[in-house]
């Protein structure tokens, strides 16, 4: 069984820990590193993904920075997003051909520890087909909890998931037209209060039971 | 030469987006350097030279899709013969070419297009394109950005033609090999002079004439905004969602006119902005919501959610979209504090200074299609509230009072409600209510 080292980052800035995941990367291509499973809580964050449109940041920069507001280009995939306070961010840091050498089984694959764990919690989550995410409630009524951008170079894995535990959900108000998207919800607005601690835990359960992993005891 | 592929992703994957370049043609590459930058299901992935050399060709253009496995460049090997060596040219063709502004006379005679520059048209459709003001005629040429067969591109390269100076007769105003053709046969003692532009003179290049001023292209493909996409799926949810019904009523406007006609002045020296119907019909909207709770609520399943708070949400116009702000406890503001919300939360939706509680829990929505000059109209909900007041524009008309005829202020208020929830009865008891505090306005205003 393939062993990974799973490191909990506690309550990071943004940059600091992408300069963590950047070190493990290089380590990984260089052929002497390790898979990684980090897990972190940014400080309030809005960055903007490869895809990712200014137009999608609703608030003015001048507005974000008054707010405490950090923003980052970012090169994951995806849209604009919002990190802060009671969001637990995943960032697996793997080498994706020593597990199916898939990029679509892989994103199937982090959908599915987050499905898993918010099961645990009580929460029934699902998929939306051609929307990449872990979505809550059916039809219109449907809403994110957690979203998914990655980065792939030479098959090794950096960003990953951000899932919405206790997230103050107003801030998702500054990056898109609300009213006007589809509504982002968090476990504890479902009625769910669950400890940090204790999500994590089971986030890399299943992140470990899912990628067919056992942990390297550190 | 060696090809570089789209690469194999895995199973699940058949075609990827080609997001970026990381080099540009005609450059060196290293083998495992990155090369170009794909985009594949929120993953972005970055994919290695697979020798080094030189990148000869780019074969497929920023932002296309492509299938796996299909030819997206050719590096050609270091030490090769300097085939491409002048690619230089390619990427930005400079002002060397032939035609000045308009180069009409150049394709006209082979082709049945028109030659319009394509960076440079200003919209053939009349598409309301927000934020690209149709870029000024430039003398300089502009790197061409439409999607382009490789064929096409090879041949522009081979030629040294300017894509942009022509004009596809293909699907999308795209670029075909008869088009390339077609002008560098009209073209030919021009584009073949590459270097000599100076010392050649300028007669023979403007000679052919046109013979007909050709058509414009028949479509021209632009992505959607990102926020127009949202939009998008907003109405078509609304519609599917919610049963829609309108219902018109006119009301006499005359005492609002007047009571506005009063004040505007004085109103706009103490307050520093003017004054519209709108307030007026928001003020009435939010004294009618409290008399009838049930507009001013939502549906969750079998469940009727009552707000208590009347939070009016007012449709703001914006460069190529709309947004909803909200003027909350709007039942507890004067005229003067609604036409204050209005307009401060109108300035800054346009500034995008909103803050997020300020577009979130509408109860209720107003939207003035009047002050586009509309005398009705049926507006879509804003969901998840079960009702929308369209504002016509107010004008004078001759009108019966008291069996005479008389010269009144006028409008039409539009309600579109979900029959899901309100029943036409209900509906216009509702509008009613509106239209009665308008005609029998009483309130003074400052």
């Amino acid at each position: 069984m393939r062993s990974v080292i799973i490191q909990d980052l506690g309550r990071l800035g943004y940059t600091e820990a992408l300069s963590v995941q950047h070190e493990i990367e290089a380590e990984l291509k260089q052929g002497c590193g390790h898979d990684h499973l980090l897990l972190v809580e940014h400080p309030h964050v809005v960055t903007i993904g490869r895809n990712g449109h200014e137009d999608n940041i609703l608030a003015s920069i001048a507005f974000l920075e008054q707010r405490g507001i950090e923003l980052h280009e970012t090169d994951r995939g995806g849209d604009v997003t919002y990190h802060g306070p009671g969001q637990i961010v995943g960032y697996p840091i793997m080498d994706l051909r020593t597990w199916k050498r898939d990029v679509g089984a892989y994103v199937r694959g982090i959908e599915q520890v987050l499905i898993d764990t918010l099961e645990e919690f009580g929460i029934s989550a699902r998929r939306i087909p051609g929307l990449t995410g872990v979505w809550t409630g059916d039809g219109d009524s449907a809403a994110k909890i957690a979203a998914i951008g990655v980065h792939l170079s030479r098959w090794v894995s950096t960003h990953g998931w951000a899932l919405n535990v206790a997230t103050d959900l107003e801030y998702f108000g500054y990056i898109v037209p609300c009213g006007l998207t589809r509504p982002v919800t968090s476990m504890d607005r479902l009625g769910v209060r669950a400890g940090m601690d204790e999500v994590k835990a089971a986030l890399a359960r299943h992140f470990m039971r899912v990628f067919d992993f056992t942990e390297n005891s550190k | 030469m060696t090809d570089v592929v789209m690469p194999q992703m895995g199973e699940s994957i058949v075609e990827g987006t080609l997001t970026r370049w990381l080099k540009k043609q005609g450059e060196a590459v290293v083998r495992d350097e990155p090369l170009f930058e794909i985009s594949t299901d929120k993953v972005d992935t970055e994919i290695p030279a697979p020798i080094s050399g030189i990148l000869a060709e780019i074969l497929v253009t920023e932002g296309n899709t492509v299938a796996v496995n299909s030819i997206v460049a050719r590096i050609a090997a270091e030490g090769a013969a300097p085939v491409a060596a002048p690619v230089a040219a390619a990427p930005a063709p400079v002002a060397v070419a032939p035609a000045p502004v308009a180069p009409a006379p150049v394709a006209a005679a082979a082709v049945p297009a028109p030659p319009v520059p394509v960076a440079a048209a200003p919209a053939a459709p009349p598409v309301p394109v927000a934020a690209a003001p149709a870029a000024p005629p430039v003398t300089a040429s502009v790197e061409y950005s439409g999607p382009l067969s490789p064929l096409v591109r090879k041949m522009a390269r081979e030629n040294n033609v300017d894509l942009t100076k022509i004009t596809g007769t293909g699907a999308g105003g795209r670029i075909t090999k008869d088009d390339v053709e077609g002008y560098l046969k009209g073209a030919a003692p021009a584009a073949a002079a590459p270097v000599a532009a100076a010392a050649r003179p300028a007669a023979p290049v403007s000679a052919p004439p046109v013979s007909s001023p050709a058509p414009t292209a028949k479509t021209r493909v632009e992505p959607m905004s990102n926020m127009r996409i949202k939009i998008a799926e907003h109405m078509v949810m609304s519609k599917r969602v919610s049963a829609h019904v309108t219902t018109v009523h006119r009301v006499d406007m005359t005492k609002v006119a007047k009571a506005r006609a009063k004040n505007k002045d004085e109103f706009a020296a103490r307050h520093g902005m003017s004054l519209t119907f709108l307030p007026f019909v928001a003020r009435a909207a939010a004294e009618a919501l409290r008399h009838f709770p049930m507009l001013n609520a939502s549906i969750d399943g079998n469940n009727i959610i009552f707000h208590n708070e009347v939070n009016i949400g007012i449709a703001v116009a914006l460069d190529g979209g709309l947004i909803v702000p909200v003027i909350r406890n709007a039942d507890e503001k004067n005229v003067v504090g609604m036409q204050r919300s209005i307009v401060d939360l109108a300035a800054r939706a346009r500034s995008k200074q909103l803050k997020p509680d300020e577009i979130q829990g509408g109860t209720f929505s107003i939207t003035n299609f009047g002050s586009f000059g509309s005398v009705f109209a049926t507006p879509v909900i804003n969901q998840p509230q079960v009702a929308i007041l369209g504002v016509g524009t107010v004008e004078k008309v001759a009108a019966v009072v008291d069996d005479g005829i008389a010269i009144r202020s006028q409008c039409y208020l539009a309600l579109t409600f979900d029959h899901r929830l309100i029943d036409g009865a209900l509906g216009d008891q509702f509008t009613g209510k509106v239209k009665s505090i308008l005609e029998n306005w009483s309130e003074e205003v400052l």
